[in-house]
């Protein structure tokens, strides 16, 4: 049978099944090829907090998008054209986000009259004819790869497993992936298990010549690859990117990195990737709590190490007392909060950007901290050098506001050239620096940056102490005078205001220079924004599009840009937190757009919004 | 991993710690004058606190340490002060989280003598957690909790180790929680030195913090010390010459468990028991063992105060020795370098599945 080969620019598939059933790895796998292969890629997971839901529930649901294309992408797309279902909870779930006439591949095994009732399906809505207007390929995904695994010496159980390698198989045919490197993978994730290597390769081959010999599915589909800026890539998760960020902030900065953390949703991954690069000299300290985890971080700084924690916003305000101490006391510290749903626990898989004022203002005193925040899953390291570049250079903790949308999409990323990697080198100071020569003073500052010198234990002559109470300025001596606080608390504002000198300026992406309607964003709103410029623009639309990486100090033409548009438009994955600043300080009316549900939002969605606005004009 | 992170526990001798070999020393004579800062010393007239002050300044030079690589860390509270009248590195921290900072200092520079200024306060209430994990960890630090039974700088309320019924400006009707043990509780966290003295005896107060010092690992001296304004005479009993030498059992390693008057003995119970020295015989009487790698005994001595003060053993309760934090720390390293040499961003960045565009 000759099948029909179709083209296509670009695909978005969801796969979901039980939060068992491997989603997650099955997702990886095909990104993988589809990176190799050369589209450029996005990708969203999407899972409970929950490790092990009641199997075939609603809440156990576990799913994984992806979004590829001949072109570049921005966003991990905004609804499926295929869905892949492993069993009805997966289907139910997941049925909502499908538009009519999408494709959707079921497994069938698993439409038993028990897994039915679980969700309140009184018949199998395979059968009953309420899926007439998508494109149902129902397929038994269990029973065949139980039937391509017989005569392998594994247990029934563990056959019924590899079916989540069936459905890759059978995906990867359907879009012409490369499949060499997923055999490869297999070998090697279970090299102590060679039967079950052999049998999830086998199911893997399987859903291949499935789909190459079944009648359910007469066309496959090609995506050429994207045209991409020449050089080197690797996909990457924003949590893997923001840790290789920190170990190139220790091999640039020449400083070791000390990392203390208390595991968390959905920072962890950050304590996992550092601590298995301990032959860059990291030390990974696992805390007994989040307080710990920033003490341990700050004592090392004083140290003279880089001193890091992560976490996310729970634990940013367990350590908020100890981040006002490292204002004070004037030390470097970087400060990761990757962003969840909240308040309080929330969601603790779901995405928001809701910690913007907690980081800003979170603290007692007058405790100002730089706050930056990437933009895409591979400007996590970008952001991480920045970080750390303010905070040597300026020695004061840095908020590097992440959030779980970031953490877990991945992306392609260009590698940068490790020449073109920032110097981040500081001296320690080794001399005293009174007038009379003889003097150590510990909050004697550079008259340029403001910041106070660092003199590290060990060094002779320079023997100072520093703390919580408020300090004399320059000797650093124990001081309660009126003036003397005015003036520290003026000049640890100041020391952050002047980074605005020192950072680049809000470029703003206004192709013909006649928009009337600016739309700002800040964070991981990056992706599903500039998406829905662009279908504005195609559309006809005027609109220009700006973006803010540094949100404290604010890039210091922020307020002219601002002033330079009739309309502004932010949309924040939040009430409007960054909209509140902007209006006090520039006394800019900002219109809000704001949705809080855990997810980003959607290109469409956002294209809506800014066509609106463009409308009421 | 080498040996020491593997054997465990194991005896050692006295005075054979290895606290100090990684601290680069000084061939320059030091004086107390030389660890006096130029501040003012600002506690209530009578604190015991100057006096520990003083006994600390007049030993650390016996230790020939380069004073630049001496590290005073505190939390907050009266004793926490303490850093700022020593002329070495300090850091006068937050409420309770002097272990947890000193914690990152220590295991980033073994080159580093890390002391913990803290109080019964800021290390048993606020800080409790971060003192029980240093403790396990073993982690190389001196840890000093000054107990003086009261919260002193907020002005007098009952602390975790005032006596139940205490009555405070907080506990007019008299506190209802039951005190810790500061000692029972360091054993209990498997501390691997733990030790109790007195403000005002400079001989034995100098004596345990040499041996703290000279043990690799996490140390804890408790120091009783009295708060003249909020809770004085607290320790009145163990300064009394009339009363001091039959109330206090001197530990030492070797030696027969006493005071003037009383013994300790194994009990018919499985525990231990204090008696008239008259009434047993020589070889009856326990003698002290701070090396035991077991801790159950040092815990049983550490009950004998209970409830109040009638026995209260003095000196060092345990002494073991168990692999430092910040050597376990720096071996793997060691271990991760030497298997696959030292880190390559370069090889890093690029060791993924990685394809080339254009």
């Amino acid at each position: 049978m000759t099948k029909q080969v179709q083209q296509l620019d670009r695909v978005i598939i969801r796969f979901a099944g039980d939060s068992g059933d491997g989603m997650q790895l099955t997702g990886d796998r095909f990104t993988a090829e589809t990176a190799e292969f050369g589209n450029d890629v996005s990708t969203l997971p999407n899972f409970p907090a929950e490790i092990r839901a009641p199997a075939g529930t609603l809440p156990g649901v576990s799913s994984f998008q992806l979004h590829f294309a001949d072109h570049d992408i921005l966003t991990p797309g905004d609804a499926p054209n295929v869905l892949v279902a492993m069993n009805p909870a997966a289907l139910k779930a997941n049925l909502g986000d499908l538009p009519r006439g999408a494709d959707m591949i079921v497994n069938t095994d698993e439409f038993t009259k028990r897994n039915l009732q679980k969700v309140g399906y009184a018949a199998s809505p395979v059968d009953d004819g309420s899926l007439a207007e998508w494109r149902v390929h129902a397929v038994p995904l269990t029973s065949l790869t139980v039937k391509a695994l017989e005569g392998f010496d594994i247990s029934k159980k563990d056959a019924e497993r590899a079916k989540n390698m069936f459905a890759l198989g059978l995906l990867s045919w359907l879009y012409h992936r490369p499949t060499e490197a997923t055999v490869k993978f297999l070998q090697g994730k279970f090299a102590k298990k060679p039967d079950i290597a052999r049998a999830n390769i086998a199911a893997f081959q399987a859903g291949w010549n499935y789909g190459e010999t079944t009648e359910s599915f007469s066309v496959s589909y090609e995506i050429k690859p994207a045209s991409l800026t020449p050089g080197v890539y690797r996909n990457i998760s924003g949590n893997q990117a923001l840790a290789y960020g920190l170990i190139a902030a220790s091999v640039q900065s020449e400083l070791p990195l000390f990392l203390g953390s208390y595991p968390i949703t959905p920072a962890s991954d950050i304590l996992h990737e550092l601590s298995k690069h301990k032959r860059f000299g990291i030390r990974t300290f696992q805390a007994e709590d989040e307080i710990a985890g920033v003490g341990a971080a700050l004592g090392a700084a004083f140290g003279g190490a880089l001193g890091v924690t992560t976490t996310s916003g729970p634990g940013v305000a367990l350590k908020a007392e100890t981040v006002g101490l490292a204002v004070t006391t004037e030390l470097p510290l970087i400060v990761v909060d990757v962003q969840r749903a909240g308040p309080s626990t929330g969601m603790p898989t779901k995405t928001e950007q809701t910690d913007l004022l907690m980081a800003l203002y979170g603290r007692n005193g007058e405790s100002p901290v730089p706050v930056i925040a990437p933009a895409t899953p591979s400007d996590c390291f970008a952001a991480a050098l920045e970080a750390a570049r303010i905070a040597v250079k300026y020695r004061t903790p840095v908020m590097l506001l992440s959030d779980g949308y970031l953490a877990n999409g991945s992306e392609p990323w260009r590698l940068p050239e490790i020449d073109d990697l920032p110097d981040l080198r500081v001296e320690f100071t080794t001399q005293p620096n009174g007038d009379d020569g003889e003097t150590y003073l510990p909050f004697k500052r550079d008259p340029r940056t403001l910041a106070r010198p660092w003199a590290v234990p060990g060094t002779p002559g320079l023997e100072h102490r520093i703390g919580g109470i408020e300090k004399a300025d320059g000797s650093g001596n124990i001081s309660y005078d009126p003036d003397n606080h005015d003036l520290m608390v003026r000049l640890r504002q100041g020391k952050i205001d002047g980074i605005a000198r020192d950072i680049p300026a809000l470029e703003v992406d206004d192709p013909d220079r006649d928009a009337r309607v600016l739309v700002l964003g800040w964070g991981s709103t990056y992706g599903p924004i500039a998406a829905a410029v662009r279908r504005v623009r195609r559309a006809g639309g005027k609109v220009a599009q700006a973006h803010l990486r540094h949100l404290n100090p604010l890039p210091a033409n922020t307020g002219e840009v601002l002033r330079s548009y009739d309309k502004v438009l932010l949309p924040e994955i939040n009430l409007g937190q960054l909209a509140l600043l902007l209006r006090a300080r520039f006394l800019v009316d900002i219109i809000s757009y704001n949705r809080v549900r855990g997810l980003p939002f959607k290109a469409e969605e956002l294209a809506g919004v800014i066509q609106d606005v463009i409308d009421s004009e | 991993m080498s040996d020491i992170a593997t054997n465990g526990l194991r005896y050692v001798t006295p005075n054979g710690g290895t606290g100090l070999t990684l601290v680069p020393r000084t061939d320059e004579k030091q004086t107390l004058k030389d660890f006096k800062s130029d501040q003012e010393v600002r506690w209530c007239p009578g604190c015991g606190d100057y006096a520990i002050l003083a006994a600390v300044q007049g030993f650390l030079p016996e230790l020939g340490l380069r004073r630049e690589n001496i590290v005073f860390v505190s939390g907050i509270g009266c004793s926490s002060r303490f850093p700022y009248y020593l002329n070495t590195y300090g850091f006068h921290s937050i409420h309770g989280r002097a272990p947890a900072i000193a914690t990152g200092l220590a295991a980033s520079r073994p080159d580093l003598s890390v002391w913990v200024i803290t109080g019964d306060g800021d290390a048993l209430s606020i800080g409790g957690n971060h003192l029980i994990h240093a403790l396990r960890r073993n982690v190389n630090l001196n840890i000093l909790l000054f107990n003086n039974r009261i919260y002193g700088l907020t002005k007098g309320q009952y602390s975790p180790t005032s006596e139940v019924g205490k009555i405070t400006k907080s506990t007019p009707m008299g506190s209802l929680d039951r005190p810790f043990n500061p000692i029972s509780l360091a054993l209990g966290a498997e501390a691997s030195f733990v030790a109790r003295t007195l403000d005002s005896d400079r001989k034995h107060l100098q004596s345990v913090l040499r041996e703290a010092a000279a043990h690799r690992g996490a140390s804890l001296v408790e120091i009783y010390q009295n708060c003249n304004i909020f809770n004085d005479g607290a320790f009145d009993q163990m300064k009394d010459p009339a009363l001091r030498d039959d109330i206090t059992l001197r530990l030492e390693h070797g030696l027969p468990i006493v005071s003037a008057s009383k013994a300790v003995r194994r009990a018919a119970n499985g525990g231990i028991e204090v008696v008239d020295r008259a009434s047993v015989a020589e070889d009856e009487i326990l003698v002290h063992d701070a090396h035991n790698p077991d801790p159950s005994v040092a815990f049983a001595l550490s009950r004998l105060d209970e409830p109040a003060f009638e026995h209260v053993p003095l000196g060092i309760f345990r002494s073991v020795d168990r692999p430092a934090y910040d050597t376990l720390m720096a071996e793997q390293l060691k271990e991760a370098e030497g298997t696959r040499g030292p880190g390559v961003l370069g090889d890093l960045l690029h060791g993924g599945d990685t394809w080339r565009v254009g």
